[in-house]
């Protein structure tokens, strides 16, 4: 599904090596989790694989299915199937998220060449799956994110996600700032959309997460590079020894 | 104060083309006073405190520079709402083009067969708000107004009109030099909507005279046409009675020059003014908000509401006031005058001031200018949304807070497909 190969990233602004040549490959069906210490370029990596302005590939690449997407536009990428769960979901003033959600559905639908959704099915679908994750109707009314707490704006991310029904899930610390039963709500939230044909990339500090998101693969990112990739078991690992471990024994 | 010889020579240069109108005694009294009130204040100069933003000269220009007329490729607006009709081509009442003007709740005249009337309740209405209006700061083209104006309607509105009364204006001729006054008088407890649309003519002078009495409410929208070399000078003169309403929306899009003033004078307790305004303007365009809101009474509540989208060498400007006299206890004023630069080109420039002679208020203002939220861009783009649509996306929402000012939803709606429209014409 997505294949990244020796990518290295710098700040466009600075002279800032960033990533330092990432190797990752995750397959349809498959759940990969990111772990690493704050700074070490993930949320960067996420960044950089949905378009984000500011950054600068000096070498290697990104594929989704097999198509370069590095040179697509952030609209293009996610029409084509990518979506990233922010760390730090955008408030938009103004902006109903009813309407947001439509727009965005709609206009990937029609970059797809598929038929816009009716009001009234869109109705019907956004109030369901709102509803599995606890939105409420007043939460669909109000601007983006505006006045949402850090649970509310998750929970809205892993709607959006529901809503576009991506191939490729890029899940950036959406455990952070969660308590039980909000990481509970959206831990099924990301289960239900498990599927053949969709990947997700975890990025997390914590095994808290991946005991409801059960990853195949887990690996551990530092300073711009995977260092070590393992089963499950490596985050317990993490969770038990910290970082410093895993990390000397690669120096 | 004696006048500068140039502003004297330039005031009496814009009077020259002009002869004042035949009419009864109290309107050609009327008249005169307010002819003398202009030449008094003079025209108006970059160097007036109020006119350092806006360049006055193609308004005191003598004879209205030419401008080409706009082939339109929408509705009108207003045109799906059912509504009363009054039709004026470039400032000259057609008969044959409006409604029939008889509606329960409301009379309607034409202002030219008003002036001619020995008694008529116009006569205490006509250049009296505008009069009072020009204190503490001078608006010396809503005088000319006065003085020369021959045409608009009047209207006393005792009831509640099933529908709105809408003033069509038409712009026909290049040169057309149009000057139209309205008075609204709403008796107590009566309510009425009037919306205004179209570009009026080359040059456009308008002065509405309103008179809110106590518990009454007079909502009006407006929408200034797409001629994009038309100037015009508008005024609101408004005063508000006890517990009674005046809410007032203006969508201005392009218009070569557009000032628009107000000046709401807040006389009984309990008052309600909410006046807003959103412009977009792409190239050779200025647009100006000139707004005076006076408290003079207990526990009112006044809102200004300012939104600008500017771009490629467009100029928008706002001046506007909040003045709380001394024992206008309770006030609650709030102003927010923002515009949104969406190149490096445009400019906006505000000058917002408060000024409180009462100790128990509770007043804010406010005005930024500033680019599109880059995060919120690319928040939108990573969910699908193109670009030039997450843009146009932004702008709408930018300018919510002045089109949530509309209270009828249908109206809001016909606005907001209107800048809809202009914007995707307006992409870069
Ligand atoms: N726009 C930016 N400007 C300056 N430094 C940046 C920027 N983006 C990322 N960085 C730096 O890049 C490194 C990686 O950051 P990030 O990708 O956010 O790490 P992580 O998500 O793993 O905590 C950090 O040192 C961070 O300060
Ligand atoms: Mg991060």
């Amino acid at each position: 599904m997505l294949k990244i190969n020796n990518l290295h990233v710098k700040l466009e602004e600075e002279d800032k090596q960033i990533l330092k040549g990432v190797d990752l490959e995750v397959p349809a069906g498959a759940v990969h989790a990111i772990m690493g210490p704050n700074g070490s370029g993930k949320s960067t990596l996420s960044y950089v694989l949905s378009g984000r302005d500011g950054y600068e590939v000096t070498e290697g690449g990104a594929a989704l299915e097999g198509e370069d997407i590095l040179e697509m536009e952030p609209e293009e990428r996610a029409a084509a199937g990518l979506f990233l769960a922010f760390q730090y979901p955008v408030e938009i003033p103004g902006v109903g998220n009813m309407t947001f959600l439509r727009t965005a559905l709609n206009a990937q639908r029609t970059a797809r060449g598929e038929e816009e959704l009716s009001a009234a099915d869109f109705l019907k679908v956004v109030r369901e799956k709102a509803k599995s994750l606890k939105i409420d109707a007043d939460m669909l009314k109000r601007p983006v994110n505006v006045g949402f707490s850090g649970g509310e704006k998750k929970r809205n991310e892993i709607l959006q996600m529901a809503m576009l029904e991506p191939k490729m899930c890029i899940l950036d610390e959406t455990d952070s700032g969660l308590d039980v039963d909000a990481m509970r709500l959206v831990s099924e939230g990301v289960n239900a959309l498990r599927d053949e044909g969709r990947a997700f990339l975890v990025i997390t500090h914590y095994q808290r997460l991946l005991d409801h998101i059960k990853p195949d693969v887990v690996h551990i990112m530092a300073d711009g590079r995977i260092v070590k990739s393992g089963g499950p078991e490596l985050a317990l690992e993490v969770e038990n020894n910290g970082y410093a471990d895993i990390l000397s024994e690669v120096a | 104060m004696a006048l500068p010889q140039v502003k004297l020579d330039a005031t009496e240069a814009r009077l020259a083309p002009l002869t004042l109108p035949d009419g009864a005694v109290w309107a050609t009294k009327a008249r005169e006073e307010a002819l003398a009130r202009f030449r008094a204040m003079g025209v108006p100069t970059g160097r007036d405190e109020y006119w350092r933003f806006t360049k006055p000269d193609s308004l005191n220009a003598p004879e209205a520079p030419e401008a080409a007329l706009f082939e339109g490729d929408e509705n009108p607006a207003f045109c799906d709402i059912d509504r009363l009709s009054v039709v004026f081509r470039d400032g000259v009442f057609d008969a044959e083009a409006s409604d029939d003007l008889t509606l329960e709740g409301v009379e309607i005249a034409r202002l030219a067969d008003v002036m001619v009337q020995d008694i008529h309740w116009a006569k205490d209405l006509y250049g009296v708000l505008e009069a009072r209006g020009q204190d503490p700061v001078v608006r010396p083209f809503a005088a000319l107004n006065t003085a020369f104006a021959t045409d608009g309607v009047v209207v006393r509105v005792t009831g509640k009109p099933s529908k709105p009364l809408h003033f069509r204006y038409l712009h026909e001729k290049t040169d057309s030099d149009a000057i139209l006054h309205f008075l609204v008088k709403v008796e107590e407890g009566a309510d009425v909507t009037i919306l205004e649309g179209g570009p009026a003519a080359a040059r456009f002078n308008k002065c509405f005279e309103v008179d809110v009495a106590d518990r009454a409410a007079f909502h009006h929208v407006r929408s200034q046409g797409r001629d994009h070399e038309r100037r015009a000078v508008t005024h609101v003169f408004a005063r508000l009675g006890e517990e009674s309403t005046f809410k007032s929306f203006t969508l201005t899009a392009n218009g070569r020059l557009t000032r628009n003033e107000a000046f709401i004078e807040l006389t009984g307790d309990n008052a309600v003014a909410h006046i807003a305004g959103a412009a977009v303007g792409d190239g050779d365009f200025h647009h100006d908000d000139t707004v005076f809101i006076t408290h003079d009474a207990v526990n009112c509540e006044s809102r200004q509401v300012f939104k600008k989208v500017l771009k490629n060498g467009a100029v928008g400007t706002f001046q506007g006031k909040i003045l709380v006299k001394a024992g206008a206890q309770k006030t609650d004023g709030y102003q927010i005058s923002q515009s949104l630069l969406l190149d490096e080109d445009a400019q906006f420039l505000a000058k917002p001031e408060l000024e409180i002679y009462a100790d128990d208020v509770a007043c804010s203002h406010g005005s930024t200018s500033g680019a599109i939220d880059e995060e919120a861009l690319f928040y939108l783009r990573s969910r699908g949304v193109p670009e030039a649509e997450a843009q146009d996306l932004l702008v709408l929402a930018f300018l919510a807070e002045a089109i949530d000012e509309i209270e009828d939803e249908g109206i809001a709606e016909d606005m907001r497909t209107r800048l809809e429209g202009w914007l995707l014409r307006h992409r870069s």
